[in-house]
């Protein structure tokens, strides 16, 4: 009887050891065995979340209740909000502004951080510093320097006699706008600088160059050479940057929680305030599937749109 | 987080007798022995998991943990205190009714009760007890913990709110005393700005000050969101009067409130940069304890809001409510936790201990003599007692906690103080914005 079993078992043992020699000489198989953890994560920790928070922006859910299928009532409340129509320009401003400053200026940051200065290397980490301090910790100085009565800002301006009173960074729409957009810039311009400084260092010397003996002009050679050159990083870090900027929580979170009276509420702030704090989940959710276009629009504009060849080459469509 | 091992006594199985036992060889503690009245027996091996707002005042935590060791020490259930910024309180006690899972007891704020009543365990036999013995709950804080006639929380405390002055400037400015009515206290205001020692109250996204200052205007000149039956009633003649009475009223404050958020009334009045603002007793203990700001302290006096045409005393003030989730698993250790805090033992040394910061929710605990113990006090003292609910003079429930969420009030007031909107126009936006909420 034991032999038996054990001459079966070795039966199936040998089966399987030749099914499995079998299947790792099977491209196909090993490469969805290969995809299959990928592919695990990808569902569990990103499209499910993301189906979900779709599927809630159709249901009336609550916290603490899964809530009914409303169809698009959720969105046809928004759409008669106000205050939800605010956060989208106020989400749109925010992010167009600041990402042409972070662009302008990480690039610019970019070009000298490539040239041979002293102590490079130095002054590279320093740059990457904002990038570095965690959001939260970073906003809390911010809101220091922007306080209505402590600001440094105003402390300095004071005491060399440029201004009476302090300034009201966070309490006037505009300003507040201003002051959050300035803050999202100073942690943001380290990513596209070093992004940025690791493009340029991709250009081979020699068509600089070239172009030096073709006489190019500086002005000449960056247009001509560094800015074709470096189009298609700069989609990809732009994206990116895009992507961050209009998804931004924290800065807002800790400066202003929207106020004064909502003038930098963004969506995804006014989402946390609706769905969490508000309990009105269907409704949070909403708004945060709301961004999902503006984001695709983003992510479309840049891979279809700056990595064109043309584009690229400086000619036009 | 506190860890408390179990310890001393177990008496688990043993029940009363078991308990009567432990006290006496503990010493004959008369807590303990009164503990032994627990109504509930804790499950075996049970343990619980307490998560509270971060203190504002030391002492409160420190009794409460004092209370909880004790407890432990009785029962031998042992029960970890997790504590969160007192805004991260409400996402997480949001997080764990939606998950079920996570700590079985919560102190929340306000209305978060209502947001997810089937989640929670009902707690009318204990409240029913605790009120038969201690006189009873002050009915505002009781609607809080209350749907219908289902207990869904205790009632823990109110967060008395009072305005804070400084007692030398308001003299200074042609004031013996402090104004008993809106008239008097926009003449206050103006006088103390003249004197270069302008006023500051919160008028930025705050969820305590500035929710507790803008309900006293609206309230204070009749206006209220919703009436009696849930029907959206904001924009009236008294909110507008009430808009306008925040127009007079804003210029004379100190530039910069309409950003400022909970801390930022408390920075600039302890810099010596306004000479009144509202907030809880924690301000005067900050700056008791400041040698630094001792002598500033030492001017501080305090009120409640003067009367509006109302013609009463009407301010929000935040309230406090232990919930227990159906996710515990001990449920029976959950109460007689609940219980053993709620006794008079534990209770009045919690309430003495948190300095005037917490006034009790059972009206037996109003002879507690750390009203009477600072002059400073007195308002804080009946802010159980006369406090009007969230979303008045509507049911409480998830329409009032998210027209308060979405700052509506706030909004409306800040508004009109600061002239981006008319008073009429900004009645009207808060009745758009009140009534998406109200609709169902």
């Amino acid at each position: 009887m034991a032999e038996a079993i054990t001459g079966k078992t070795a039966t199936e043992t040998g089966g399987f050891r030749s099914w499995m020699a079998r299947a790792g000489q099977d491209v196909n198989f090993l490469g969805a065995a290969f995809l299959l953890p990928a592919a695990v994560f990808l569902i569990l920790f990103l499209s499910y979340p993301l189906l979900l928070g779709v599927w809630l922006s159709f249901t009336d859910a609550r916290i603490g209740s899964d809530g009914q299928f409303i169809g698009v009532e959720n969105y046809q409340s928004l759409w008669g909000d106000s205050v939800f129509w605010l956060s989208v320009f106020n989400t749109v401003l925010y992010t167009v502004v600041a990402s042409i400053f972070k662009f302008a200026l990480g690039l610019w940051l970019a070009l000298i951080l490539n040239e041979n200065l002293p102590f490079k290397a130095m002054f590279r980490a320093i740059v990457l510093l904002p990038w570095v301090v965690p959001t939260v910790l970073s906003a809390i100085a911010f809101w220091w320097i922007y306080d209505s009565q402590f600001s440094i800002i105003s402390w300095s301006l004071q005491q060399m006699g440029l201004i009476d009173q302090p300034i009201n960074f966070l309490g006037d729409a505009t300003n507040a706008r201003a002051s959050v957009i300035a803050a999202n810039v100073w942690r943001g311009i380290p990513f596209v600088a070093i992004s940025l400084l690791a493009g340029l260092q991709t250009i081979p010397p020699s068509l600089h160059e070239a172009a030096t003996l073709d006489g190019a002009t500086p002005w000449h050679r960056f247009r001509y050479v560094t800015l074709p050159m470096l189009t298609p990083i700069i989609a990809v870090v732009m994206t990116f940057s895009v992507l961050f900027t209009f998804t931004d929580f924290q800065l807002i979170y800790v400066l202003t929680r929207g106020g004064p009276v909502n003038a930098t509420h963004l969506m995804a702030t006014l989402s946390f305030q609706r769905g969490i704090s508000g309990g009105q989940l269907g409704e949070g959710a909403a708004i945060a599937v709301a961004m999902i276009p503006f984001l695709l629009s983003a992510i479309l504009f840049s891979y279809f749109g700056l990595q064109r060849r043309r584009w690229q080459q400086g000619g036009k469509d | 987080m506190t860890d408390f091992s179990r310890r001393g006594v177990l008496l688990g199985s043993a029940g009363i007798a078991a308990g009567l036992a432990g006290a006496k060889l503990l010493g004959g503690n008369p807590a303990l022995a009164q503990d032994a009245a627990l109504r509930y027996k804790p499950e075996e091996g049970a343990s619980l998991r307490v998560l509270r707002w971060a203190p504002f005042v030391k002492g409160d935590e420190d009794q409460w943990i004092a209370n909880t060791k004790k407890f432990t020490d009785l029962t031998g259930v042992q029960v970890r205190i997790d504590k969160e910024s007192w805004e991260d309180i409400r996402p997480k006690a949001a997080v764990a009714a939606n998950v079920g899972s996570g700590p079985d007891i919560v102190l929340v704020w306000f209305d978060d009760a209502h947001q997810y009543p089937d989640k929670l365990v009902d707690m009318t036999d204990l409240a029913t007890y605790l009120a038969g013995k201690y006189g009873g709950w002050y009915p505002g804080l009781e609607g809080y913990a209350k749907q219908g006639d289902k207990f869904i929380a205790l009632p823990l405390a109110t967060i008395g709110n009072a305005v804070c002055y400084r007692e030398s400037w308001v003299k200074a400015a042609g004031f013996s005393e402090f104004p008993k009515d809106t008239k008097g206290f926009l003449e206050l205001c103006k006088a103390l700005k003249a004197s270069n020692h302008p006023a500051g109250f919160t008028l930025g996204h705050a969820v305590g000050d500035a929710n507790n200052f803008c309900h006293w205007v609206m309230w204070s000149h009749g206006g209220q969101m919703v009436d009696e039956n849930g029907k959206v009633v904001i924009n009236s003649a008294e909110t507008i009067a009430a808009l306008n009475y925040a127009k007079e009223l804003y210029p004379t404050f100190i530039a910069g409130t309409e950003s400022w958020l909970d801390v930022n009334n408390n920075r600039a009045f302890l810099a010596g940069q306004v000479s009144m603002t509202a907030n809880g007793v924690s301000l005067y203990y900050t700056a008791k304890k400041d040698p630094a700001t001792a002598e500033l302290a030492a001017d501080i006096r305090s009120s409640n809001f003067p009367i509006g045409p109302v013609g009463k005393s009407v301010e929000l003030c935040q309230t406090t409510s232990c919930m227990l989730f159906k996710h515990t698993k001990y449920p029976e250790a959950a109460k007689a936790y609940l219980q053993f805090m709620y006794e008079r033992p534990q209770m009045s040394d919690w309430i003495t201990s948190s300095s005037a910061y917490c006034c009790q929710a059972l009206k037996s605990y109003a002879d507690n003599p750390i009203w009477t113990a600072d002059p400073i006090h007195a308002p804080y003292a009946k802010a159980s007692e006369t406090l009007r609910p969230n979303g008045y003079a509507g049911p409480l429930g998830q329409a009032s906690a998210a027209a308060m969420a979405d700052y509506i009030v706030v909004d409306m007031v800040a508004e009109a103080a600061t002239g981006q909107r008319s008073p009429e126009d900004a009645a009207a936006r808060a009745e758009q914005r009140a009534k998406r909420i109200y609709r169902s």
